[in-house]
């Protein structure tokens, strides 16, 4: 069974996004970027499928910058086989995604589809059930295990009041969730390995799907900020201010 | 504009999360009507009639949303739409799980998380973990959106509106329902919270959780916890509050044990009072808190529990 795996190019989540001053973004120019958590965590759950004779082959797909060639790298490192990048400059929103990604997997019809829940930059959590609903494939969103079973993924996944347990036929959309795995760093004789796994070079046009987008971006802004508290020194201290702010009896 | 709000239930209880979407509704004009689709969901469908400002409740009684998998309520939401022109569901689980369904079925971008509506087509939005706040203005010739619930006060309830018995269409989902493990507890929902005392890595064990789950009986709150001591095993997923998590903004907010990486402190710095106990005087949790104790919690939280008896 073929496996793709969408991975995106964001902003490492360990860098705090500053917004620019004339407020039409956040401002990415020598900022770490890294591959989306939640798309590493996808990566290697479909690794460790191939390492169970589960998967034959993965494909990671990007779509952005050139420099999302580093991203599809990284995943090659973990294990997947070849790459496709999808290039754009646009800032694509997850309609345009889902459907460009829709395209890629009819060239492509794989077996399953695993990719993260959400992109930590746009923070949309939306991707996955688009192309489920684009492609008519069944979905399991936020994934904390997957087991497959014949032509079926069991999948359990992270709801508001716990687990919930699906079985859907494939190919099916799954996204991943954080406990569903815990990414391996890639050694470095892998990372050279993967210098050498192609990376199929397209072209938004290529796909001819509509781009444009629906949603108008008229600024980012700072959230409001929290006036910094005080220390206190002591349990009764606390205590005592928690009273007085009202917040116990 | 016409606006359809998905209303969150177990099917025990309607979520005060739609009581908030109503109120994010109307805001957007209205006139607001409530889906409610659940197996037996008749007393939930008269909860949501008594929610001030809705017009009316579609209820969508069938065995097939029970629990709500996303293929059917798309099936059933998609051809009701034709007579809306907005649809907003809470941003839980369930609808951040079908809402950018509808929208791809609808061909409209969903806009995730709302937090604010400052003009009728126009959202704003956390992005990059709320450390960007994005006002977007819709261009598509309907709206499809989740609301973040802590963002908008609760409409309030008033006289009974009417209830529509929708006919169900017949659909096919090969999704299967198998079954699932529900965190049982007599505490008040996380979410809703209007206290919530949260643990992280530093409680070291399932065990030592109990520290926090008694300081939270002591005051009424709900509990939750960090990534990592969720990720540790310490506490059940559907704890954990954050960018990924659940979103909370209770009038009080404990966090104890907790660094605050900025994934964390997505989840919980709109809470009004923030209080955190960490042995570490430069945690960056001290930097959003109150009132800060720099103290080991093991000796600090059994005191606190004990001074408010
Ligand atoms: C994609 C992604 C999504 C994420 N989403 C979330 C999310 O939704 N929610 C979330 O919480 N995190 C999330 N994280 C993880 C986040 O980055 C942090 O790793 C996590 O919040 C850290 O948890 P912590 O504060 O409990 O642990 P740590 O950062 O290890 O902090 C433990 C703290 O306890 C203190 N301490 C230790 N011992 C004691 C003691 N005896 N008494 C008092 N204090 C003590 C230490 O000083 C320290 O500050 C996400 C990360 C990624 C990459
Ligand atoms: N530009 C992109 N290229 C490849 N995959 C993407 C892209 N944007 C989003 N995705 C996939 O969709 C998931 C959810 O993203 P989002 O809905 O934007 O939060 C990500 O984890 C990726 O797997």
């Amino acid at each position: 069974m073929k496996v793709l795996v969408p991975v995106k190019r964001v902003i490492d989540y360990n860098v705090k996004a500053r917004v620019k001053s004339d407020e039409t973004g956040v401002d990415l120019a020598n900022v770490k970027m890294s591959i989306n958590p939640f798309c590493e965590i996808a990566v290697e759950e479909a690794v460790r499928m191939k390492e169970k004779g589960l998967a034959s082959e993965i494909v990671a797909v990007s779509i952005g910058p050139a420099q999302a060639q580093e991203t599809l790298r990284n995943a090659l490192a973990m294990g997947a086989d070849r790459g496709i990048l999808i290039e754009s400059d646009m800032d694509l929103e997850p309609l345009a995604v889902a459907k460009l990604l829709k395209a890629a997997i009819l060239a492509e019809s794989p077996g399953l589809v695993i990719m993260g829940k959400q992109a930590i930059d746009g923070d949309n959590n939306a991707v996955g059930q688009m192309l489920s609903a684009l492609l008519g494939w069944p979905q399991a969103t936020f994934a904390s295990r997957i087991e497959v079973q014949g032509e079926r993924a069991m999948v359990t996944r992270e709801v508001d009041g716990g687990l919930q347990t699906l079985s859907v036929p494939m190919p099916a959309i799954i996204t991943a969730d954080l406990r569903l795995n815990e990414p391996r760093y890639a050694s470095l004789p892998n990372i050279m390995k993967a210098r050498k796994k192609p990376i199929d070079m397209k072209k938004t046009a290529d796909y001819g799907v509509d781009l444009a987008p629906r949603l108008k971006v008229l600024k980012v802004t700072e959230p409001p900020g929290r006036k910094a508290g005080i220390k206190v020194e002591s349990v009764e201290a606390l205590v005592q201010q928690l009273k007085t702010a009202g917040v116990i009896g | 504009m016409s606006v359809l709000v998905f209303a969150e239930h177990d099917g025990a209880v309607l979520k005060d999360a739609t009581h908030k979407t109503v109120a994010a509704a109307l805001a957007l004009g209205g006139p607001v009507d409530v889906l409610v689709a659940g197996a037996n969901a008749g007393p939930i469908a008269a909860l949501a009639a008594a929610i001030e400002g809705v017009r009316k409740v579609l209820l969508a009684d069938s065995q097939a949303f029970s629990p709500p998998i996303a293929e059917a309520l798309s099936a059933l939401i998609v051809p009701l739409m034709a007579d809306y022109d907005a649809l907003l569901a809470p941003a839980t689980a369930t609808g951040k799980n079908f809402i950018p369904r509808v929208a791809a079925l609808l061909d409209v971008s969903p806009v995730s998380e709302i937090i604010a509506i400052p003009g009728p087509k126009t959202f704003q939005r956390p992005i990059y973990a709320g450390n960007a706040i994005e006002t977007v203005e819709s261009m598509d010739a309907k709206i499809i959106a989740t609301v973040r619930p802590t963002a908008f006060k609760a409409a309030g309830t008033s006289e009974n509106a009417p209830i529509e018995n929708l006919a169900i269409p017949a659909f096919n989902v090969a999704t299967q329902f198998v079954g699932e493990e529900l965190s049982k507890s007599d505490r008040p929902e996380l979410a809703s919270a209007k206290r919530v005392v949260s643990g992280g890595r530093a409680m070291g064990s399932a065990e030592n959780f109990a520290l926090i789950e008694a300081l939270a009986d002591r005051i009424g709150a709900a509990v939750g916890a960090s990534r990592a001591a969720v990720d540790a095993g310490y506490a059940p997923n559907d704890y954990q509050v954050g960018q990924t998590g659940k979103v909370v903004a209770p009038e009080l907010y404990v966090a104890i044990g907790i660094s605050g990486a900025i994934q964390h402190l997505a989840g919980m710095k709109d809470s009004r009072v923030i209080v955190a106990i960490n042995k570490d005087a430069d945690a960056p949790i001290f930097q959003i808190a109150d009132f800060g104790l720099v103290a080991d919690l093991f000796s600090a939280v059994p005191e606190l529990t004990r001074s408010l008896d």
